[in-house]
């Protein structure tokens, strides 16, 4: 699904390197988790693969179901099935939450060549999506995430995954600032997309969101590299023991 | 004793030695007459006036009315089609009368100018340049006491229940030289209601002045479009006076034009009045859009809000001068004031000048102004979510937009102006 062969990248502004030669594939079906102390560039990692401005690839690459995905536009990415969950969704006033995901979704449809979904339809489907995740009427009225709390925000953008059903799921610290009960809404709502058509990379500090959305395989990155990858058991070892021992055992 | 020499005369004196008044009846001609004394007293506005010191006044105020190419919008749909209302056009600045709609209307009274103007008495004297002559204090606004020395044309608009539906005032522009003069009155009678429409590029050059008279418990609505002719030039004034317990809604939406000068002059009369000015405006290039707006607190707890907001591309420039006032005595005013324009290219430019002049102490007044590009951290997010650049970018300029719109009341309106906006940002999308 997802290929990512020795991937450098350049922040453009500091000339500095943050990502160092990243290798990973996500298979489909298959949830990948992405652990590792602040500044490894777990969050480069989700912003150069959406295409967000700022960064250079100075070489290596990344490909989705064998396309080449950092010669696109950030929208292409999208219609091409790729999506990222945000550590810090924007808030867009004067746009309302709904118009916002129809544009996308009519957005996405029309760059694929199908047919626009019928205002009709999108309520139905917006509304189902809505109620498993305890999303009410006010807040889909409401301008794109503004004065949602941490947990709303969230929340919206597992409504706006699951509106959109991405073939690529890249979810960047999804579980900061979610207290229990969301931190499992949340999960409940990514764990009702997987699917064997469906990959997901989950970007975390902690172990506790691996409880609820449980991977098959998990990395450690560290300065840029994936340094270390293994199966769930490794989480916890983190968990346990910091990253010191895994580095350590690196160097 | 030797005669001193003649001094030579500015063009702006030597037009206004020029002036001759319109004849009409007693009471106009003594409005007229008044109306030329106070504008040869004060003068024509100069470049080195404060109050034009981000607006040329030149193409304004000299003798000829500068040439504008008419434009073509390829057989768009008419402004507010889609809304029930009393149509009454004005061709390059006269009224016509096949085109227009029978001036019936009820819960109104609908008569022109050029005709109540002949007789000898008439209720719109005591209206008649007297809300702009109250308007000329403290700061001189010449154009419209030239308006109300000149106007032969407008319509005078007695309100004495609520109006049945929109009166809405069309102003087609046909010659490429034509320089319209029209002046309006619309006086609404203690507990009525009604909604004035205004749309079209109406002349070469245009001056236009509204004198609003909003009795007690009356409500007045307005919305406006200024569009498409870029050449046009239009410098209107607005002077409304609030009674008790009254409303007043102005938005204006303008969409290209080389020079725009709106002028509102409120004043707030009768305790818990509500006065709000909003104004979206868009244009290009050589675009030139100036808002200056005076508001007067002169009554207890009333609240007031401007709300204008500006789009700027490729070098155009946006002007926003605004005051609040608030008079000795004007106990709990509420009054708000934001300005913000929205740069698309860097080389546009937007000139605030936001005032608050305070007399009373138990008030509450803000005022904002912000000059900024589009959000790239918004346009990247709706991007990510399959939005294309360019549709993803006329969202935020419209979200921009909003407040300013949101000022209109009722949803058919709001929508009308919503499509003008898009179709205006969809034809200039790259």
């Amino acid at each position: 699904m997802l290929e990512i062969k020795n991937l450098h990248v350049d922040l453009e502004e500091e000339d500095k390197t943050i990502l160092k030669g990243v290798n990973l594939t996500v298979e489909a079906g298959k949830v990948h988790a992405i652990m590792g102390p602040n500044g490894s560039g777990k969050s480069t990692l989700s912003y150069v693969l959406s295409g967000r401005d700022g960064y250079t690839v100075t070489e290596g690459s990344a490909t989705l179901e064998g396309e080449d995905i950092l010669e696109m536009e950030p929208e292409e990415r999208a219609a091409a099935g790729l999506f990222l969950a945000f550590q810090y969704p924007v808030e867009i006033p004067g746009v309302g939450n709904m118009t916002f995901l129809r544009t996308a979704m009519n957005a996405q449809r029309k760059a694929r060549g199908e047919d626009e979904i019928s205002a009709a339809d999108f309520l139905k489907l917006v509304r189902e999506k809505a109620k498993t995740l305890k999303i009410d009427a006010d807040m889909l009225k409401r301008p794109v995430n503004v004065g949602f709390s941490g947990g709303e925000k969230k929340r919206n953008e597992i409504l706006q995954m699951a509106m959109l059903e991405p073939k690529m799921c890249i979810l960047d610290e999804t579980d900061s600032g979610l207290d229990v009960d969301a931190m499992k809404l949340v999960s409940e709502g990514v764990n009702a997309l997987r699917d064997a058509g469906r990959g997901f990379l989950v970007i975390t500090h902690y172990q506790r969101l691996l409880d609820h959305i449980k991977p098959d395989v998990v990395h450690i990155m560290f300065d840029g590299r994936i340094i270390k990858t293994g199966g769930p058991e490794l989480a916890l070892e983190v968990e346990k023991n910091g990253y010191a021992d895994i580095l350590s055992e690196v160097a | 004793m030797m005669a001193a020499p003649q001094a030579k005369m500015t063009a702006n004196q030597e037009r206004l030695a020029a002036l001759s008044l319109p004849e009409g009846g007693t009471w106009a001609m003594a409005a007229r007459g008044a109306a030329l004394d106070r504008l040869r007293a004060m003068g024509l506005p100069e470049r080195r006036d404060e109050y034009w010191k981000f607006t040329r006044p030149d193409s304004l105020v000299q003798a000829e009315a500068p040439k504008a190419a008419l434009f073509d919008t390829g057989g768009e749909a008419e402004m507010f089609g889609g809304v029930d209302r009393l149509r009454i056009v004005f061709v390059d600045g006269v009224f016509d009368a096949e085109a227009s709609d029978d001036l019936a209307l009820e819960g109104v009274r609908i008569e022109r100018l050029a005709e109540a103007g002949q007789s000898d008495i008439h209720w719109a004297k005591d209206t008649y340049g007297v809300l702009e002559e109250r308007g000329q204090t403290p700061v001189a606004r010449p154009l419209a006491a030239l308006n109300t020395a000149l106007a032969t044309d407008g319509v005078l608009i007695h309100v004495t229940a609520a109006a049945s539906k929109p009166i809405n005032l069309i102003y087609i522009h046909k010659s490429d030289t034509s320089d319209a003069v029209l002046h309006h009155i619309v006086k609404l009678d203690a507990d009525t209601e009604a909604t004035i429409l205004e749309n079209g590029p109406a002349a070469a050059r245009f001056n236009k002045v509204m004198e609003v008279e909003v009795g007690d418990g009356a409500t007045f609505h307005h919305v406006r479009t200024q569009g498409r002719d870029h050449e046009r030039r239009a410098a209107t004034h607005i002077f409304a006076r609030l009674g008790t317990k009254s409303a007043f809604k102005s938005f204006t939406m303008t969409a290209n034009g080389v020079m725009t000068r709106n002028e509102c002059v409120i004043e707030l009369t009768g305790d818990d009045a509500t006065a709000h000015v909003a104004g979206a405006a868009m244009g290009d290039g050589d675009f030139h859009h100036d808002d200056t707006v005076f508001i007067t607190h002169d009554a207890e707890r009333c609240e007031s809000r401007q709300v204008f907001k500006k789009v700027l591309r490729n070098g155009a420039t946006g002007v926003f001068q605004g005051k609040i006032l608030v008079k000795a005595g004007a106990q709990k005013t509420d009054g708000y004031q934001i300005s913000q324009a929205l740069l698309l290219e860097d080389d546009s430019q937007f000139l605030a000048k936001p005032e608050l002049e305070i007399y009373a102490d138990d008030v509450a007044c803000s005022h904002g102004s912000t000059t900024g590009a589009i959000d790239e951290d918004a346009l990247y997010y709706l991007r990510a979510r399959g939005v294309p650049k360019a549709i993803a970018t006329d969202l935020l300029t419209l979200a921009f937009l909003a407040e300013a719109v949101e000022e209109i009341s009722d949803e058919a309106l709001r929508g009308e102006i919503n499509s003008r906006l898009e179709g205006w940002l969809e034809r200039r999308r790259g």
